[in-house]
């Protein structure tokens, strides 16, 4: 596929890494001129993305979390988030909202999250393997 | 986790500040959860005036302070909610389960 622009930070899934993995991102996606709604949707779904690697995917342990940001021809931002982690058993379970098997700090709320603020939203996990979250955005190009 | 907050007529005004995300939102959830349970108010408000981010995990902030609250037979109002923290709300629901007021979008 043809990108204009990437990057690729990893980092170990310790929780002070999620201010960090939102904020390089909205960073990178400032040069497609987003709107301030359009980056706080961006900032919000890697949050989430990067809170479920490091409560679920590594319940016990640090582990490394991969964030890949491309961009696409028609102003299109791809967002990879890949764990190495437990993986998910139920995927159709883990998407309802509401559905959680954090503590009473989690809301389950962070799929559907996801799901409504990107164009595109896309979850594969494979148990015992690891889960990958692709999501796109695209960014309405402003005269 | 310090926030300023005062109490006048029995009701409870906390002033939260930064952003939330799981890193922190439980330091919020005992820190409202103590306040609401030194001065068991019979409203609490939560200002989010300063709150420049939400994620998820403000969601569960905001649920625990409405179980805090129902626990004493009180009741929970958000106020001063900025662009970001609003969509997020409004993405979960959570506003129609709870009153919100001077929202900014």
């Amino acid at each position: 596929m043809k990108f204009e622009n990437y990057m690729t930070v990893e980092f170990p899934s310790r929780s002070s890494n999620e201010a960090f993995a939102r904020s390089a991102v909205a960073c990178f996606a400032a040069q497609m001129d987003p709107t301030l709604e359009e980056l706080g949707d961006i900032r919000t779904a890697v949050s989430e993305a990067v809170t479920n690697c490091i409560v679920h995917a590594y319940p016990d342990e640090y582990g490394l979390i991969t964030l890949r940001c491309r961009i696409l021809k028609d102003n299109i931002l791809d967002i990879v988030v890949k764990d190495q982690g437990v993986g998910i058993e139920d995927i159709e379970k883990a998407r309802k909202p509401m559905y959680t098997t954090g503590g009473n700090d989690r809301s389950g709320m962070g799929i559907t999250i996801m799901e409504s603020f990107m164009t595109s939203f896309e979850l594969r996990s494979t148990p015992g393997k690891g889960t990958v979250v692709h999501m796109r955005r695209r960014i309405q190009k402003r005269k | 986790m310090h926030f300023t907050s005062f109490l006048d007529n029995g009701q409870l005004t906390v002033a939260l500040t930064g952003e939330i995300d799981h890193h922190c939102a439980k330091s919020y959830i005992q820190t409202i959860a103590a306040k609401i349970e030194a001065y068991t108010p019979e409203v609490c408000i939560l200002d989010f005036q300063e709150v420049t981010f939400v994620d998820s995990s403000g969601i569960a902030v905001v649920i625990n302070a409405l179980r805090a609250m129902a626990q004493i037979d009180g009741k929970l109002i958000l106020s001063g909610i900025c662009q970001q923290p609003m969509r997020v709300f409004r993405a979960s629901g959570i506003d129609k389960l709870v009153e919100i007021k001077e929202a900014v979008s």
